[in-house]
Parts: structure tokens; sequence; C-alpha cells
């Protein structure tokens, strides 16, 4: 038998050369994206620090005079609608979960068609549910006009799939023993549930919802389509025409004076504040409360 | 003497049903299940919304037309109702922003499942996903004031609202997208394929490319498809920045409308109902949503396929 010696030496120049490149490649990937978003940042701040007054926050809007020009009402819109969601997507998107994680038999085929159909919805382009509420909420069978609850539904609509996907993976990630436990001493399904699942797994759906939230907050599209594309000079009510935020920034976009763009950098501003000031709320809320089992 | 054991082993049978039927855990439930339908309800009214008013449409204007005709022009006299110009300016902005997010967007993954310390990932992945984060006006704001006068500044002659600008920005919107999903996918790929190719002498270039790429090809085909989908259907970015003109054109200098534009800038006024330009907006939407269904279900399928292998 041939005791030819084992010849480990190292990698050959030229492929160490190509792991070389590789490794660049995929830090450069990595610096595309936050490339984009700094210069992003930067050329929003640029434009829009210096308009952040008290006009801006509080005024009304107007189109002859950009210096006057506020999102007073857009940005009360904006803070209605956040509570309108928080009260109407979050209980039916945790009840569809609870029912989902806790009681469907998964084997069922109409437990795999919502399932499916979660999913689905979750890549619907928003501009869709746009259409939908142009054609049953604002028109149609409910009717209800342009009004701020038409858009608050709307985004429900927007928004559920999201929070039952989020609010899923944080009743998931309760561990069987616990829910065991409480049904081996005698408590009901929905006592266990009650009692046990959901403070548990409160942290982990506040923290998926306030993401989800925030995501809806910044859409433009739907509402252009059920209508709160409008001077609003007066502050919303629930049946009142309304404006929102984005909406006011998009019309400050197509004003053609350049004036009005640095108002718009500077509604841009405001709208990264309230969503930056969620998502720091729900981290917070992850790591202050969030068990590790 | 087995059978006997058997016997033994079964005790009296304890009686584990409650005693009486609990009402109000049933009525608990189909509470729930009610709430569970609303996304039922959702699905089936967009797809009412959108096909009753689509079948008037195409009453009026013959679906040969609407699919081959390469003039858009509902609004204005005499009324052409061609989508191709609609569905090219839609795939025009795509094709950049699948230029932009598919490699680099693939490129992090690997780099965040292959490369970096778990600390440096624990730090870098939330910061990536800032960027699926950002508004979509904000995007639009971006393109139309900073992108489109950059590209004029080093040569590129684009007009005030183009395709290309639109589309850049919306890849770079789009890279979190591919990323999280294929990293998600690498991460399911076991440790031991990795540790078997490193065994035979390969290189960590040859692991990523050879071994954990190809293993979770699944999941990142689901994710290219997905900001397919998400590309298809964006609205803002391209209503600000690639514009309202139906041009029948890939030309990524000039301007174009997508359908989502189209549907955005016409639905925002107060088109009278019975009106065929108010039709033309559920048409394109039911085109619209026929696409990105088509592709949600293909991207879902694929995800489901790694799961199941992996996990």
């Amino acid at each position: 038998m041939s005791t030819g010696a084992l010849k480990l030496e190292g990698r050959s120049g030229r492929a160490r050369a190509k792991g070389w490149f590789f490794y660049v490649f995929l830090l450069a990937s990595l610096a595309v994206g936050f490339i984009a978003l700094a210069t992003l940042l930067i050329d929003v701040f640029k434009d829009g620090i210096g308009q952040i007054d008290r006009t801006l926050i509080t005024g009304a809007p107007n189109v002859i005079e950009p210096a006057t020009a506020g999102a007073g009402p857009a940005i009360l819109a904006t803070i209605y609608l956040m509570f309108l969601l928080l009260f109407m997507a979050v209980p039916i998107g945790v009840a569809t979960s609870i029912y989902l994680e806790e009681y469907a038999d998964k084997t069922r085929w109409y437990n795999r068609l919502l399932d499916l159909n979660i999913q689905n919805l979750a890549a619907v382009p928003s501009i869709v549910y746009g259409i939908l509420g142009l054609a049953f909420i604002v028109r149609g069978p409910v009717g209800i006009g342009r009004v701020l609850l038409a858009g608050a539904m709307i985004l429900t609509l927007l928004v559920l799939p999201t929070v039952i996907i989020a609010s899923r993976e944080a009743i998931r990630a309760i561990p069987d023993s616990i829910r065991q436990g409480g049904l081996a001493l005698g408590a009901t399904q929905w006592q266990v549930i009650w009692r046990q699942v959901l403070p548990a797994a409160v942290p982990g759906i506040a923290t998926g919802t306030i993401l989800a939230l925030s995501r809806a907050i910044g859409e433009t599209a739907p509402l252009l389509l059920v209508g709160a594309l409008s001077y609003i000079s007066f502050n919303p009510t629930l049946l009142g025409d309304f404006t929102a935020l984005p909406i006011q920034i998009y019309q400050w976009i197509q004003q053609d004076e350049a004036g009005f763009t640095l108002r718009a950098a500077g509604g841009i501003i405001v709208l990264l504040a309230i969503l930056l000031t969620m998502n720091a709320f729900a981290i917070f809320i992850r790591n202050r409360y969030q068990k590790r089992w | 003497m087995a059978v006997e054991q058997a016997q033994l082993a079964t005790p009296a049978q304890p009686r584990l049903r409650a005693d009486r039927r609990r009402w109000g855990e049933d009525v608990i439930k189909v509470m729930l299940a009610v709430c569970a339908l609303v996304s039922i309800a959702t699905t089936v009214g967009i797809v009412v919304a959108l096909l009753q008013p689509t079948i008037d449409f195409f009453r009026v204007v013959s679906i040969v037309d609407y699919v081959t005709g390469t003039e858009w022009a509902p609004l204005f006299e005499p009324q052409l109702f061609g989508v191709l110009p609609l569905v090219v300016g839609t795939l025009s902005v795509t094709l950049w922003a699948a230029i932009i997010a598919m490699p680099f967007g693939l490129g992090a993954a690997i780099y965040l499942s292959e490369y970096a310390h778990p600390r440096a990932r624990k730090i870098l992945k939330p910061a990536l996903e800032l960027l699926a984060g950002i508004p979509t006006v904000v995007y639009g704001f971006f393109a139309l004031t900073f992108v489109t006068p950059l590209l004029r500044d080093i040569g590129i002659g684009v007009e005030i609202f183009n395709a290309l600008s639109a589309g850049l920005v919306m890849g770079v919107m789009l890279i979190p997208t591919v990323a999280s999903l294929s990293e998600d996918a690498m991460t399911a790929v076991p440790q031991s394929l990795r540790d078997g190719a490193y065994g035979l002498g390969a290189s960590k270039l040859q692991v990523s490319t050879r071994i954990v790429v190809p293993a979770a090809v699944s999941g990142i085909v689901a994710s290219y498809v997905l900001a397919i989908s998400r590309a298809v259907g964006e609205t803002m970015i391209v209503l600000l920045a690639a514009g309202q003109q139906a041009n029948f054109t890939f030309d990524p200098v000039r301007a174009v409308e997508t359908m989502t534009a189209f549907i955005a800038a016409t639905g925002q006024g107060d088109v009278p109902t019975d009106t065929i330009e108010y039709k033309t907006i559920f048409a394109v939407g039911f085109t619209l949503f026929a696409m990105t269904f088509a592709m949600n279900l293909i991207a879902i399928r694929l995800v489901r396929k790694y799961r199941e292998v992996y996990e």
C-alpha cells in the first residue's frame, strides 16, 4: 500500500481571491440598503428640519402660502386612526389567532383554507383594499361616505392579517406544558387560554401588533380611494371628512411650488417621529416583559 | 402471560368528561370563529367588489381590445381601453426593482445567515428591517426629489417622472423582503450539511453557494416571487415618481403609468358610479388582483415546501 504524504496545503491564491470578492459583495449588499436609508434620512432632514414649527404641527393647511401651511388636522386624524385601529383590528385579530392556534383542527379543510386566506390577504396590494373600501364602505352596502370611520375600517381590514400572523406567533411560543398544567388542574379550555396563555402571550402580541399598526399608519394609497384627499381646515370627527398625515404629505409633494416640497419634508419628519415612537414603545414592551421559555 | 400483563396494566377507565356540557365554552368558541370569518369575508368582499363592475366593463369594452390594445386613454375622447401600456409600465418599474432587490437581498441574506457573528446579526437584521418600515409615500418623495435629480447629474437623461428612479427606490425598499425570507430558509438548512461540506474541504464560499443556497432555493424563489408581487402592487412610489402618462414603452428614462397609479389617480376624484370611467378602476383592479394573487399563492406554496423539508 502506497503511503503518499497527505498534502494539507492552503487554498490557491485564486480560490482565496474569489472568496474575498464574494465576501466584499455580501458586505456591499448590506451596505446598499444602509446607504440608501442614510441618504433618505439625510435628504429628508436637510429639507425638513427647518420646517418643524408650531404652524406645521397645529396649523391648518392652505394651498397658497407654504410657510403658513400646517398639518394640524392631518396629524390629529392620523392619531385618531391609530386608536380606532387599536380598538377594531386588535380584538378581531387576537380572537382570530386564538381560534386558529387553540381551537382549530388543522386537518380540516376549512381551517387550512382560513390559514391560506390570511397568508394571501397579507400580500394583497394595499390599493386593492382601497377599491374594496370605495365600493363597499364609502358607497354601496355600508355607504357611510368619505369619512374618518371609513378610512379606519379599511385600514383595519388591511392590517388584520399582519396582526393575526404576529399574534399567532406569540401564542404559539407559549409552551404546551403551561396549557397541560392548567387543564390537569381542572380548568376549562377557555380558562386556560384567558388566565394562562393570553397573559403570557401579551408582550409578544403587543409588540407584533404595534409594529403592524405603525405600518398601517404610514399607508397612503387606500386612503386616497376612500377620499382622504381634501383640504380639511377643521379638526376631524368620526363621521366627518378627513385627511391623514401621509395624504397631506402626498398633497404637498404634488404642489409645484418648491416651498411645499420643503413642507412635505417637514411632514415626513413628523410622520417618522410618530412611527419611531410606536416602534420604540414596541421594543420597550418586548425587552421589559417578554419571557424566555 | 403477555395477555395477562396487558390486562393488569389497564386500570379502570377514569371518567374524563365534564359533568355537564359547558355552553359558555361553546359560545366563546363560536364567537372566536366568527372573528376568524372576518378575513374570509374580506377576500369574498374583494372578489365581489371587483367582479361585478368588471363584468359590466366588459359588456361595453371588448376583452380582446382590453388585453391587446396598446393605447390607454379612458378619460379622453376617443376613449381607448388597451391595458398593455399599464401592464408594460408596471413590468418596467418591477424589472428595475428586481434588479436591485434580488441580488442585494440575497447577498444580505447570505451574509446574515452564513457570515455574520451572532451578535452582529442581532443588530443588523432589525436595522435592515427599518427599510421595510419607512412609509411608501416617503420613498416616493425620495425618488422624486433626490434620485431623479441624481440620475440627471450623473448624465442619465431621465424625464422628471420616469420608470428608472421609481424602480431603483422600490428595489431598495424590497431588499428586506427578499433578505428576511431568504435568510429564514437558509437558517432552516441543517448544520450537518454545512459540516459535511467543510469536512470534504470546501471553502466558506463553496459552502454558501453550492450547499446552502441550493438547499434553500425554494425559500429564495418564494422571496423573489413575493418581492415581485409587492413591486407590482406598490402604489405611492410609482404615483409620485413614475408619473401618470400611459406610455407604451420599456424605456426606463420615460414616464409610465402603472396599474396601481392609474387606480389611485382615477379613484381619488369624484367619478360618478355608473360611468365607464368608474368601472375601469375595477377592471384594472381585477387585473392587478389576479396577477398578485397568482404570485402570492406560488410564494406561499414554495415557503411550505422548504418548511416541510427541514422543519
